[in-house]
């Protein structure tokens, strides 16, 4: 730590880091635009200007940039003297020459960087009379909007885009005053990270298009902290509501798990909860008539009944809440509840558990992983099911570059710097894949095998750590570089569907401690609750549950947030919704419309996550509370209340629940869900000043208009009875802990940027610590588990199906997102050229899969290998046989873009 | 006893000064077009909706009585979807015209809004917009602003130059 003096005011800075991020530490005011806390600093727009004085005696000093002077023990800074704040302000009119005069209609207006800046150096006189230079904008697809005018030539877009996520197609063109950053043509903007290029933009240049479409100003969204529903990472996030509708998404800062950035995924993919298929009334219908509308009252009777008696079977979800989940176990009894899984997958991600469990290795946090100097993927394709996770490894590869800096002792900060001097250098990762992924360009080593070869690979490379087997090989190359690595980390999941790859990585992992090293390892699930539905438990499997409607061994189901048909064998959900509807009764509680809620006999709306409270458990076991962000309209209610009233109505003792925290408490005692009490403060927490936090900005306007074209007296503010917030501005932002509070704000920053304000430091926790809480923690002391391979023989006819995810299209609720219908693609059948060949097909025919009764489109890809067919999850692919299955050429096949042409 | 001598002279010397009340509503008072009464949307000098949705007028409303959604047609304009002021609410304090940077909301002399039911001073768009510039004839945001839209490519605002060549290469 160094002691250095800025205005007067004495501080400790870490010795070398850059003084702007030591005085924004401090949460000092202090101008900048190109330095963002992930990209580091390359000096180039001169906003960050301060002066330096030699010692105590200088008076006059010299102008640097503070984003590019180290901080050394008794230097002596001014931010406020005449020659740095005039340099300031005179940077921001050049900046401003060209400036379009567009706040008004620009989507940046109120949370912008460059209005921030603008006012903060004191510029409000526009004395430059020339011609403003224009510039063409892009189309850039569904997501991005882009309007060039408003560009600062800040670099910030590219350096994000193309150095931080790897994209190949935005790029800075042109020279000097004729800068442009764009595609080389309009098209849609690859990258699956491309929606940061919103807020690391800080101007209006790229914006979120969706949220354009149904604009509101920052300060009129209403919001509460939220957990992204899209994957398992469990990225936080910033959903904004106004008059009841979601608008858009921002990131929200989290230390450990997603820190400045999404996936576009989350992004965009949240519209479903203002979807025209939302289901928004109750109903019931008799055989194969339409739904009648039925009041709320009575609905609930039908699941109040469902309560009483044994006779009934309640399957849950791994996209709800824990709390969802556990109300419907309460209400049918742990022994007639599924977790709602398929089985196959049930099985994963209970291996996932007790892998974790068994302390093969250490658990990183989705962050952590950036540090790791020496990657195993084996078996995920990181970037399609759990998309974060790949940015994070992207940044791991760079710790050969910041090896090489501190050798050459460049500040690591200094970004051109360490990138100029690595000449690309990079940490090696290994993917061991099934097809190309999207950090096959990074990888020093790559490979595309079906599932049951990488587990093979695995093992052998699990036994050369051990010292066995042929240094040679390509095993051996990699067990060496992982040994002798310092943070080596392996990565694997249920993506693909094969349990021995995940036990493959345990056995890679358990080798390495053996070794001597501390290996990290990290296994991803599909879903945002998946570890949190399986540490749930339930005693039946999805397949035995069906087998029990069809059989008539009970006549009723009560289905949770779930599209069966995604989980199971159509046929065999058929026949079990049949079964049910003829004995008894369908009761399907969703948010959606889905291909089951089309097959009850009774429906009930429940809110989206957006609507509700509850806990989701991201894929490192971190169980995180998200708050509701604007109350549902009735009889939309949360899943946990409707059940809870129904075992109330049926004088259930044990589910006596008022509250949301009772629900919470109750599901703690639940063996292994202990620490769920604390996960996030319940009701009766208060923040800052014994306040409630507002969900409303204080600047939140139209209070008295909003609703008075109905009831022009302004209706009562609804008091939350189950979380701290407030639905009104009043209370108070911040608190003893990181969550509380609902937007990021403060005097003179309306950007996101404002975070630092309430971080420890720069890219550091929030203030009051990071959120969630690790459900378990891996066993600490023990011996290395070993895991051997077990053989399975793989022998017969016909291909074996490798389920393929895509970022957008695979998971269930965001596919249904309007921007990601717009931006994914159909559904794929992926074969080898020689199959394809054999079944007579050539690429963009149908290929049909009988027992599935699907057909999708070929797309011929040598990677894959033979006698295997990749199938791309999604509405058209859910669940998919184990066993070696029969595909066909589908002669009437039509894509989706024929039909339409068609029409 | 002098000072009250002297308040009584005083007001008996009113008697023959000029009345400034009129017989309202037989006789309608002089109002200066900066008076601050009803509010109206107006129109650019092209006939097209002034208002950009741009909710400064919301924001900065003391009475927190406007409410409205911005949207954005076909043509790239954007405009208001509903846009409501709750005149029961109002306090006529002109903020919102201060603000607008379009000059789209303006307040006019009127104040005849008398309702018996409250749930009448609600307005709508279709009740505040008017089919002219009000007091502001020529100015026309869009033809100011950077954005393109329809009838006014990149380069034809006013004080701007033809978009520029990326790839041109003179230095
Ligand atoms: S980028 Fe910022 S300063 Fe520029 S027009 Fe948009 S809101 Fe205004
Ligand atoms: S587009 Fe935005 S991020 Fe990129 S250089 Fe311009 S202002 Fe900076
Ligand atoms: S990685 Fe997953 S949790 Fe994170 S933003 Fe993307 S979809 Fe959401
Ligand atoms: S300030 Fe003017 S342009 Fe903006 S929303 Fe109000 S009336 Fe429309
Ligand atoms: S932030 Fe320091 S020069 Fe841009």
């Amino acid at each position: 730590m160094a002691r250095i003096e800025v205005d007067g005011i004495v501080f400790e800075a870490r010795e070398g880091e850059n003084l702007l991020q030591a005085c924004l530490s401090q949460h000092l005011d202090l101008p900048y635009f190109c330095w963002h806390p992930s990209l580091g600093s390359v000096g180039a727009c001169r906003q960050c200007a301060v002066i330096q004085y030699d010692d105590e005696e200088d008076e006059r000093g010299r102008l640097v940039m503070a984003c590019m002077t180290p901080v050394q023990e008794g230097a002596r800074f001014s931010v406020d003297a005449p020659g740095a704040a005039g340099f300031r302000a005179s940077v921001i009119e050049w900046l401003m020459e060209n400036h379009p005069h567009d706040c008004p209609v620009c989507e940046e207006g109120g949370e912008c960087h460059l209005q921030d800046m603008t006012v903060m150096s004191g510029h409000t006189t526009r004395r430059f009379h020339g011609r403003k230079k224009t510039w063409r904008n892009q189309d850039l697809g569904p997501f991005i909007g882009h309007e060039m005018n408003r560009c600062i030539t800040c670099y910030r877009c590219t350096r994000f885009y193309h150095d931080y996520a790897g994209g190949k197609d935005l790029q800075a063109f042109g020279s000097r005053s004729r800068m442009y950053f764009g595609r080389t043509a309009d098209g849609v903007l690859e990258s699956e990270f491309a929606g940061n290029l919103v807020e690391v933009c800080p101007t209006g240049v790229f914006t979120d298009k969706p949220f354009s479409q149904s604009y509101s100003r920052k300060w009129d969204l209403g919001s509460a902290p939220s957990i992204c529903p899209g994957c398992a990472v469990g990225c936080n996030i910033s959903p904004g509501e106004r008059f009841g509708r979601l608008k858009r998404i921002h990131n929200r800062y989290h230390g450990e798990v997603n820190g400045y950035f999404l996936c576009d995924r989350g992004r965009f993919g949240s519209h479903f909860v203002n979807a025209e298929n939302r289901l928004r009334r109750c109903g019931v219908r008799v055989g194969d008539e339409e739904f009648q509308e039925i009041e709320g009252l009575e609905a609930l009777a039908v699941l109040t009944d469902l309560a009483g008696g044994g006779n009934v079977v309640g399957i849950g979800s791994p996209r709800a809440s824990i709390e969802d989940n556990f109300a419907l176990m309460q209400l049918v009894g742990e022994d007639q509840f599924c977790a709602g899984f398929s089985s196959d997958e049930a099985v994963l991600n209970e291996l996932i558990v007790d892998i974790y469990r068994s302390g093969a290795g250490r658990v990183p946090t989705p962050l952590e992983i950036e540090n790791s100097d020496a990657v195993l993927v084996l078996g995920e394709d990181v970037l399609n099911s759990a998309p974060r996770l790949a940015l994070s490894l992207r940044q791991s590869v760079r710790n050969e570059s910041l090896r090489l800096a501190e050798g050459a002792r460049i500040p690591l900060w200094q970004d051109a710097g360490v990138r100029g001097h690595a000449q690309g250098a990079l940490s090696e990762l290994f993917s061991l894949t099934v097809l190309p992924t999207g950090l096959d360009d990074i990888a020093a080593h790559v490979e595309h095998l079906p599932p049951e070869q990488i587990a093979r690979h695995g093992h052998a490379i699990a036994q050369a750590v051990a010292g066995v087997g042929a240094e040679e090989s390509a095993s051996g190359r990699i067990a060496a570089a992982l040994k002798s690595a310092k943070r080596p980390l392996i990565v694997s999941g249920t993506g693909c569907g094969d349990g021995e790859v995940m036990r493959a990585a345990a056995a890679v992992s358990s080798a390495l401690r053996h070794a001597g090293s501390d290996p990290a390892l990290l296994l991803t699930a599909l879903e945002v609750n998946s570890l949190g539905a399986t540490l749930l438990g339930g005693g039946l499997g999805l397949d035995e549950a069906l087998k029990r409607l069809k059989n008539g061994a009970a006549d009723n189901v009560i289905v949770l947030e779930n599209d069966l048909y995604r989980r199971a064998d159509p046929s065999l959900v058929d026949a079990a919704l049949e079964a049910s509807r003829r004995n008894g009764r369908v009761l399907v509680a969703d948010l959606i419309e889905t291909r089951t809620t089309a097959n009850a006999t009774h429906l009930i709306p429940v809110a989206a996550y957006a609507e509700t409270l509850g806990t989701f458990v991201n894929l490192e076991g971190r169980a995180q509370r998200f708050y509701q962000v604007f109350e549902p309209r009735a009889p939309v209610t949360s899943a946990w209340q409707w059940l809870g009233e129904a075992g109330r109505a049926a004088g259930r003792n044990d589910m006596r629940w008022q509250h949301f925290d009772t629900v919470v408490e109750t599901c703690a005692s639940r063996p292994g869900l202990e620490a769920l009490r604390e996960v996030a403060p319940g009701a009766d927490y208060r923040g800052a000043g014994g306040l409630r936090i507002p969900r409303e900005t204080h600047r939140a306007s139209g209070r008295t208009a909003r609703n008075a074209h109905i009831d022009v007296h302004e209706r009562k503010t609804p008091v939350d009875t189950e979380s701290p917030f407030s639905f009104s501005m009043e209370g108070a932002q911040g608190g003893a802990v990181g969550s509380a509070r609902s937007a990021v704000w403060a005097p003179g920053w309306n950007s996101n940027q404002s975070v630092f304000k309430f971080q420890d430091e720069v890219g550091g926790a929030l203030i009051g610590g990071s959120s969630g809480i690790r459900l378990f923690e891996p066993a600490h002391g023990v011996p290395a588990p070993s895991y051997a391979m077990s053989q399975t023989s793989d022998e017969g006819e016909g291909f074996r199906l490798i389920p393929l995810h895509r970022i957008f299209g695979s998971d269930e609720l965001s596919a249904m997102s309007p921007p990601v219908v717009e931006r994914g693609g159909a559904a794929e059948v992926v074969l080898n050229r020689a199959d394809a060949g054999r079944l007579g097909a050539r690429e963009g025919d149908g290929i049909r899969c009988d027992l599935l009764s699907a057909s999708a489109a070929l797309r011929v890809d040598d990677a894959m290998a033979v006698g295997h067919a990749g199938l791309v999850v999604g509405e058209t692919f859910g669940w998919l046989p184990r066993g070696r299955v029969v595909l066909s050429r589908d002669p009437d096949f039509r894509s989706s873009q024929e039909l339409i042409a068609r029409e | 006893m002098w000072s009250q001598l002297r308040t009584l002279w005083e007001v008996l010397k009113h008697t023959f000064s000029r009345i400034e009340t009129v017989e309202y509503p037989d006789e309608m008072p002089y109002l200066a077009p900066r008076y601050r009464g009803r509010i109206v949307l107006t129109r650019d000098p092209d006939g097209d909706e002034r208002c950009v949705a741009c909710n400064l007028c919301s924001v900065v409303c003391p009475a927190d009585c406007i409410a409205l959604q911005k949207t954005t047609r076909e043509d790239g304009r954007l405009f208001p979807e509903f846009f409501r002021i709750n005149f029961s609410r109002c306090v006529m304090c002109g903020m919102c015209e201060e603000a607008c940077p379009t000059y789209a909301i303006q307040l006019t002399p009127d104040f005849e809004m008398a309702e018996f039911n409250r749930a009448n001073l609600v307005y709508e768009k279709e009740h505040l917009l008017i089919d002219g510039v009000g007091k502001y004839p020529e100015y026309s945001f869009w033809h100011v602003a950077g954005k393109a839209i329809e009838g006014k490519d990149k380069g034809e605002a006013i004080n701007e130059a033809p978009p520029l060549d990326v790839r041109e290469l003179l230095p």
